[in-house]
Order: C-alpha cells, then structure tokens, then sequence
C-alpha cells in the first residue's frame, strides 16, 4: 500500500471500502426524498395559509406531525440512514440524540411552564385554588 | 519476563490460538462516523434554541408578534430554496460516484448559489424587521426568534465557506478518497442543515403565526 | 482620528487600570508568578529545550504525550484552584467579630468563583481527559486515536481556555457570580465588568477543545477496537470512557448554546435572562443544569472506570459482575439527563415537577450502589495488596458512599428546601468530588505512572500524600456538613456568630491538611524522579495487570504495539499471560503513524488572542484573529500529507532492545 493521503488524519485510505453511505445514493432515492419532501412542506404552508383547521391546538399537532415525518424522509432519503450505516452506529447516536432532544424541549418546556404559572399567576390567569396549593 | 508470569499449571497452552496479527491491520475510518457525531452535538445546540424558542416564544413585551411579522410566503420561497439545493447536493453526490469531475463541480456550485439564495433572503427578512422596529433587543420572543433563526444562517454560511474549499481541493486534486470523503461529510452537513430548517418553518414560522 | 480614539479602535475598554496594581495580594503573587516563570523560561532556554519541547510534546499528535500534558495541565491548575481554596478557608476562620479578614467581598467572590471553575473545567477535566486520552487506545490495542491532530488542537484549546481564566489574575477581574454565573447577576446591569466576559470566553474556548476531544474518542472506541475485542470484551476504564464521551458530546454543546445566549444578552443586548422585555432568568438555571448534571458523571465515570481496574488487578481477581457494571454505567448516563432540576427545587416549579426529579434522583443512586458492590465483591475472598492505588480506592469506597448518602438527602426536595444553598450541598459535593473524583484520579496516576514512565512512584510519600488527603478531607468537610445544619448559607466572606467559628477553623486545619496532601504528591513525583533507577520497571507489568496497555513496554513505543494483539478475553492480557502467548519477534512490518504538526498551538493562540479581544470589547482586533483563524483552519485542510511509515527495521531495533532488557531483567 501506498503512502496514502487521508484527510482527517486518520489511518490510511485503503479501507474506504468501509466507508458507508457512500455507495448508497441513488437518483431514484433521490428524487422520491424531493418530491416527499416538497409535499409534505407544502401541506403544512397551505394550512396555515389558507386557515384550513379553524383550531389552533388541532392545527399545531398536525403541523408537527408532518414536520415529524417529513424529518424522516430526509433522514432516509437525504442522509441515507439506515440501521446497518457504521454497523448501526449512527443509528444509535441518532436515536440517543433525539432522546435527549426530546428531553431537553419537552422537560424545558415543561419545568418552566410550572414556574411560570406558580410563580407569576397572575402574568395570564387567575390563580387558581389548586395553584394556590402548589405554591412552593 | 512478562511474558512469563503465569504460572505453569495454569497454563492452557494452545498452539493454534494467535494473540497478534501477523498482517498490517488497519482500523476502519472513521471520519464519516466521527462527522456524524459532530452533527449530533450540533443537533443539541439546536435544541437548546428550540427550547428557549419554545419557553420564551410568547413573551412579546408588549411587542409584535409573530402572527404580525411573519411573511409567509417568503418563507416559502427560502424553503424552496434549501430544498432545491439539497435535491442539487443530491445530484453532485450522484455525479460523484460516476467519477465525473467536472459535473460534480457544477452541481456544487448550483447548490451553493442556491444557500447563498437562501442567506440573502433571510438577511432582506432581518433587516426588514430590524427596520420595523422589530430588532432582536425589542422582546424576548425576538431575541429567540433572530438567535434560532440567525445561528441557522450561520451554519448555512459556513457550509457555503467549506463548499467553496472543497471547490478548490477537487479542482486541484481531483476525487481521491480523501476529498470523496469531505464531500460526503459536506453532504451530511448540507441535509442535517435541512432537517434542522423544518423545524424552524415549523415551530418558529407556521406556530408562530398562530393566533 | 485622534488617539484617544484610536486607543478605544485598538484596546477596545482595557486601560491601565485593568491592571490591579493596588491590591497587595494580587502583587505579590504576580511578582512570584512572574519570577517563577521567567525563572521557567531561563531555564528551557538554557537548556535549549525549546526545540525539543515545540518538536516532541507541543506540536506532536501521540496521545500518550497528549495524555501526559492534559495530566500536567490539570495538576498545574489544581494548585492554583487549592489556593483559592485555602484563602477561602482562612479568610472564613479569621472573619468573625468584626474583623473584615484579608479579603474584601469584591475580592473573595471572584476567589470563589474562580476556584469552581478553575477546579471543574480546568484540573477535573484535563486529568480525566487526559487518562483516558492515555489509557484508552492502549487497552484496545490501537496505535492511536481516530483523529490525531483534533487530539491536539483540543488539547491547546483546553490550555487557552485554562490561559483566559488565568490572565483575569492579573488584567482586569475575574467573575463574582459564582461558578455558574446565574443571570441576573452576571447580566449587563449588574455584572458591567469584564470579570463574567472572561468567564464566558474562557468556557467556550476550552468547550471546543473537550467537546472535540470526546468526538475524537468516541470514533477511537467505535472504530479501533483491537480484532475479536467485542463490545463486552472492552476493559471496563474504556466502557467508562466510552460512556462518558457519549455525555460530553451530548452535554457539553448545551453549555456552549447556554454561554452563547448569556453572551449575547451581554454584547448584543437580546432579552433571555434580563428581568424586563419578557427575558427569564430561570431559564438560565434550567439550561445550564442540563449541562450541569451530566458534567457529574462526566468527571465520576472515567474514576469509576480506574476503581474497576485497580481493585481487580490488587485483587488478583476478575472484577466481579463485569456485565452489571457495563449495563449500571449505561444506565446511569441515561438517567444523568433526568435530574438536572434537583439543583434548583426551590425555584418554584411546583410538587409535581419537583417529586418527578426528586425521584429519578432516587434511582440514579441504584446504579452507584451496584457498582460499589461489585468492587466489594471483587475484593471478597481476593488476595488483595494494599498498595497505594489500592489504598486511594478503599479511602474512595468509604468517601463515597457517605457523600452519595448526603446526596440522597438532599435529592428529597422538602429537605432540599431547608440545605439549598447551605455549607451542607458544599460538603456534599465535595465529598463526592473529592472523595470520588479527586482520589480516582491519584489511583489513576499511581496505577499508571510506570506505564508512562517505566518507573513506579515512591511508595512512602503515596502513602502521606494519601492519609493527608483522607484525614484532610474529612477534617475540613465534616464542620461544613454540621454548618450546612445549623442554616449557613455558601459565599459568605464572614459572619457575625461567633459560636460558628470555631468550626470554620476546624475546616481550615482540614484544608491545611489537604495541602500537606498536595505537597506530599508534589515530592513523591520529585522524590520518584531521582530514584527512578530503584523504582525502574522494565517488564511493562509491575502490577500483574489484566488489560492490553500492560502487555507492551513502559513506556510505550510510538507505534504502541509492533504487532495488533488480537482478543479472546476480557481480560486480554491475563488471557495471554495465563496461556503462555510468546511475544512475537519476528515479521515486523512498516508501521503508518501520523505525522505531528503545530496547527493545534497556531489556531488555539489565535483563539486566544480572539477571546481576549472579545473579553476587552477590541472589536477590531477580534475580527481580525476570526478571519485568521478561519483562515488557518482552512488552509489546514489543504495539507493532506499527515502520515509516514515507520520503517520495519526501526521497529525491530526497539522490539529487540526490548527483548534484551526483558531478558536481562530475568
């Protein structure tokens, strides 16, 4: 083997039969993350645009759900993941990033929507008794 | 010796078992998996923006709203934007598995055209906030807003600053492994990019305009 | 443009006043900073070890000289956290009864703060780092890591952050918001000095450099695993490890979105944390503990992973329930991001949020507790050798269980209502700190010391430097816990009871102790130097380990192993030995090895240079140091010739000076 070039410093670059991902990429797959793609960012624009769903709270779990699945067909399409990539390791660290995601939005959101509704009732309703309960 | 520690009885000497290789080993790369894991602690960073979106998104301070200054269809057409140069990465990445140098660049270059597109609508929208009054000083929901917002940006413009380097690496050296493996890191940093945009088209511009 | 102006275009707000020359201590400890240093520099200079210093350690890319510098890093900043420590204390035992003590408020809050950050980011952090940096590619049998160079730029941008915190000694001020820097307090309006600016810069530069790093790792675990070393064949120090990257990738891009936002509050004037304009504060706290919490396990994992290793090697035994060990630290990274609001129950989110972190606080105990119980169960019925290693782990086993007891105590919230903020959460954790990370850490140095030196460290100064810790730490920390008790609160500079002194001096005789500990580590490293011809170990095995790094010389070639061990056990290098496996001597191969380079030093100085600018509002030498530092960074990637081989015969001369001194060793 030749005193091979590699970019990141890494061990040589005759294992790039390793390197997965990079003979995944079809046009076909392509195309179809495009078009899924385009459909599901124009369904949420048209809702909202066009006031569709008159329910705001309807409309924001709709409005997510796509966001959600449209993440997904860039995941499959885009980023080419599946479980076998880097023998299931990127799968794995996506996977446990999002659960921290999750954790940090919801758990944030969460944590301070208590603090916010103990501490200052009176910034968007009146204090309830239960509220009055909860006091710390 | 160290080697020589055991004891005889407990020896199990079994001839056929190697205990080094005889060949060169070489560990498989890891640059693709190791880029991966940057994008996941990029994705954290996002999610701290998200979430302090998502808890300070409503304090106006008697200020404008997003349902106020949101203009939609402009943001529709940015996300046209990244949208075309993700399908246009696609296709550098098509071109270079075939090997073809010279496609593989246009398609690089269209796809950069395409962010610089995007980063140039998303300036005129700042400033014409900015101009509005509606600065990120002027409430917390703004300040959230243009940090969530501009940080994207700001990835968008590194992207383009590396997409450009890597121009000159290929033109100079062409597609060895090396380079092959930037633009695929590129790749994924361009898609992660978009994933990351639907989540702001989301959370930020269509809730936000919600009542 | 007349000067003043141009002053302000060039040094942004730093004046001469910026130089603290009316505050004695200050003075004083310049002067012996600046004459030890230059006393330093004559002395490399003399020696003409400047070549040597930028060719063999400072540009080269080897983890283990990286490992060794993170080491000297953090041991370098551990005496100047301890002295922090120690005015702290002595300024608390003599302030009662109207005497203002030697330390203005102005003054001790920075000390106070300082000696957080500097004891966390800056001595626990770099030695962690730097142990697993040394350790882990030796015990899966790699020649490297996955990305040498990244391996150094974090190294220097660790030192950088480590210089920032430093430079505040002397030009401008230091924080005085304590060691998180809760808004509102470090906000514009009451924090209008540099001091939370150094603060911020410094975090950020060296948060780059341990986020890279625990990428870098984490590719070098995944992917470098010696052939037939599976996942459950790891050695547990790297499973740790392993565990511990996986929260610093996670853990340590909130922090650096957190200080970015804080930043921006303060230079850009946006609205997060202020108090008007629908900012909040507490957002603040919550964010930041989400980077807080795992931090914890971050620094006590790698440790847990040292125990494992010390207690079965002095065991002479497998460690026990290796299984339940690997799946009790799996379970408590996962859970570390469930508990981050039991630092702040009484901000007032209410019972149900408050029982909810009360309880996964509960359970992340369960995990800690199977894991002392495991090292105890190794060490029944074995034969076990009381040296010092061991000696820092059964001090740690009994340290620990009484902090996490308090910690336990403390994770009930109605008890946390009445010890928030008391001396009783300081002594908590520093008792698990401490108790657990501190002594981890000397049990790492002396189990690894041979391995990196070829010689072991003098056992009888192991032995003080331990028992002074020990004694020192329990000394100074049981006054606090009885403090906590009787409702004093953290931070105070003094007080007016004067039946509350006598324990504050207890707790300095206590700290007094502590650095008669230090000084005890400070001559064993000297006193082992000079009698490293006694102590030398030319086996590469002075403990009868268990795991790779133990199976090649001490220390070990730049290539690590001349031939990849391949795996059948655990316990990979028992394995051999138990089974008579013949070193190889013959067949030797080029070895490819990457090539060192000085882009890490160059782009961790200018980055620096660019917080400095950004600390002191020089705006426009900022933007210069930006542009060059991208600049550097991408005319970096245009060098794409990073490697050598290392010719076979070079590698047969050191295997067969090796073979000789084995042989002459018998």
């Amino acid at each position: 083997m030749s005193a091979q070039i590699d970019s990141h410093g890494a061990h040589g670059a005759h294992d790039d039969h390793h390197d997965d991902g990079v003979g995944h990429s079809t046009l076909k797959g392509y195309m179809m993350g495009f078009f899924l793609a385009v459909v599901l960012t124009a369904i949420p624009f048209w809702l909202v645009m066009e006031k569709v769903i008159p329910n705001t709270q309807t409309l924001a779990v709709v409005l997510l759900t796509f966001a959600a699945i449209q993440i997904v067909v860039h995941m499959i399409y885009f980023l080419h993941m599946n479980p076998r990539s880097e023998g299931g390791w990127n799968m794995l660290a996506l996977i446990f990033t999002l659960v921290i995601v999750v954790i940090t939005l919801a758990g944030s959101i969460w944590v301070m929507f208590h603090l916010n509704s103990n501490m200052m009732p009176g910034m968007s309703h009146q204090m309830t008794e239960q509220q009055v309960k909860n006091l710390p | 010796m160290s080697d020589m520690h055991a004891t005889p009885s407990a020896a199990i000497a079994e001839q056929d078992v190697e205990f080094w290789m005889k060949e060169d080993h070489h560990p498989a790369n890891g640059t693709l998996l190791g880029f991966w894991i940057y994008l996941m602690s990029d994705c954290l960073i996002f999610a701290c923006l998200f979430a302090t979106y998502g808890v300070l998104g409503r304090s106006y301070a008697g200020g404008p709203s997003g349902a106020d200054l949101f203009d939609l269809p402009l943001v529709a057409v940015n996300t046209t934007m990244l949208l075309l140069s993700s399908i246009t990465y696609g296709f550098a990445v098509l071109e270079m598995q075939k090997d073809r140098k010279g496609t593989m660049m246009a398609w690089l270059i269209i796809t950069g055209l395409f962010g610089a597109a995007f980063l140039g609508i998303e300036l005129w929208e700042f400033s014409h906030l900015i101009h509005e009054g509606a600065g990120p000083q002027r409430s917390a929901f703004l300040s959230s807003f243009f940090t969530l917002v501009g940080t994207h940006g700001l990835h968008v413009t590194f992207g383009i600053i590396w997409l450009i380097t890597l121009l000159f690496q290929v033109g100079r050296l062409g597609l060895t492994p090396a380079n092959k493996r930037r633009i695929m890191c590129l790749s994924m940093f361009w898609h992660f990019l978009d994933v990351v945009w639907i989540g702001v088209f989301t959370f930020v511009y269509l809730m936000g305009s919600l009542p | 443009m007349n000067m003043p102006d141009l002053a302000k275009l060039i040094f942004g707000r730093l004046t001469i006043e910026a130089i603290p020359y009316h505050e004695p201590i200050l003075i004083g400890t310049f002067i012996a900073v600046a004459i030890g240093g230059i006393a330093l520099l004559t002395l490399i200079t003399r020696a003409k070890l400047w070549g040597y210093l930028w060719s063999e350690w400072f540009t080269s890319i080897d983890h283990k000289k990286i490992g060794i510098m993170y080491m000297v890093l953090g041991i370098v900043m551990l005496l100047r956290g301890f002295s922090d420590a120690i005015m702290m204390r002595a300024q608390q035992a003599i302030a009662f009864n109207g005497n203002p003590g030697f330390l203005p408020p102005h003054h001790y809050d920075q000390i106070f703060t300082a000696h957080g950050v500097i004891m966390i980011f800056f001595v626990a952090m770099p030695l962690v780092t730097g142990l697993m940096n040394y350790v882990v590619p030796l015990q899966i049998g790699a020649r490297d890591v996955a990305f040498p160079f990244l391996n150094n730029f974090s190294f220097w941008m660790t030192v950088a952050g480590a210089m920032l915190v430093m430079a505040s000694l002397f030009v401008g001020e230091f924080a005085r918001t304590g060691w998180l820097a809760y808004p509102p307090l470090s906000g514009l309006a009451q924090s209008p000095d540099v001091g939370v600016d150094y603060y911020i810069w410094s975090l950020q530069v060296a948060g780059v450099g341990t986020t890279l790093s625990g990428i870098n790792l984490l590719a070098t675990i995944v992917k470098m695993r010696a052939p037939g070393m599976t996942m459950m064949k790891m050695p547990v120090f790297t499973w740790t490890s392993l565990l511990t990257n996986v929260l610093i990738v996670a853990a340590f891009p909130v922090l650096t979105a957190v200080l970015a936002l804080l930043a921006l509050d303060r230079y850009a004037g946006t609205n997060f944390f202020t108090n008007d304009f629908g900012g909040n504060a507490m957002m603040y706290v919550n964010l930041i503990w989400i980077w807080g919490h795992p931090e914890v396990y971050i620094l006590v994992l790698p440790v847990f992973g040292v125990f494992s290793e010390v207690v079965a090697t002095f065991s002479r035994k497998r460690l026990f329930g290796y299984a339940s060990m690997v799946y009790a630290t799996v379970v408590i990274a996962v859970l570390s991001y469930l508990v981050w609001l039991h630092h702040f129950f009484t901000m007032g989110s209410g019972a149900s949020v408050n029982s909810f972190f009360g309880i996964t606080t509960m359970i992340i105990s369960i995990p800690t507790g199977a894991k002392i119980f495991n090292w105890l169960f190794t060490m029944y019925r074995g034969r076990i050798k009381f040296d010092v290693p061991m000696l820092w782990t059964v001090g740690f086993m009994v340290t620990f269980v009484i902090g996490g007891m308090t910690g336990v105590m403390l994770a009930v919230p109605p008890a946390d209502f009445l010890l928030h903020n008391s001396l009783f959460l300081i002594a908590h954790f520093h008792n698990v700190i401490i108790g657990g990370v501190i002594f981890g850490l000397f049990a790492g140095i002396n189990y690894w010391f041979p391995k990196a030196f070829g010689y072991r460290l003098d056992e009888f100064w192991g032995k003080c430097s331990f028992w002074f810790w020990l004694v020192g730490f329990w000394v100074a920390f049981t006054p606090l816990y009885v403090l906590g008790f009787m409702g004093v609160t953290r931070r105070m500079n003094h007080f007016e009871d004067p039946s509350l002194q006598i324990w504050f001096q207890i707790a300095a005789f206590g700290a007094f102790l502590v650095a008669l500990g230090i000084g005890s580590f400070l001559i064993q490293l000297w006193v082992s130097y000079k009698r490293r011809d006694q102590l030398r170990d030319v086996t590469g095995d002075p403990w009868h380990g268990r795991t790779l790094e133990w199976s090649t010389s001490s220390p070990p070639p730049a290539y690590n192993f001349a031939f990849t061990p391949v795996i059948h056990d655990n316990d990979a290098w028992w394995d051999m030995k138990e089974r008579n496996a013949r070193r190889r001597l013959e067949g030797y191969l080029p070895i490819h090895m990457p090539k060192n380079t000085g882009a890490g030093v160059i782009l961790a100085g200018i980055s620096f240079v660019f917080g400095f600018a950004m600390i002191w509002h020089m705006f426009l030498v900022a933007g210069i140091a930006f542009v060059a530092l991208v600049a550097t960074a991408i005319g970096h990637t245009f060098n794409y010739k990073r490697d050598y081989y290392i010719p076979a015969d070079v590698v047969a001369r050191t295997e067969a000076a090796r073979t000789e001194e084995l042989a002459a060793h018998v």
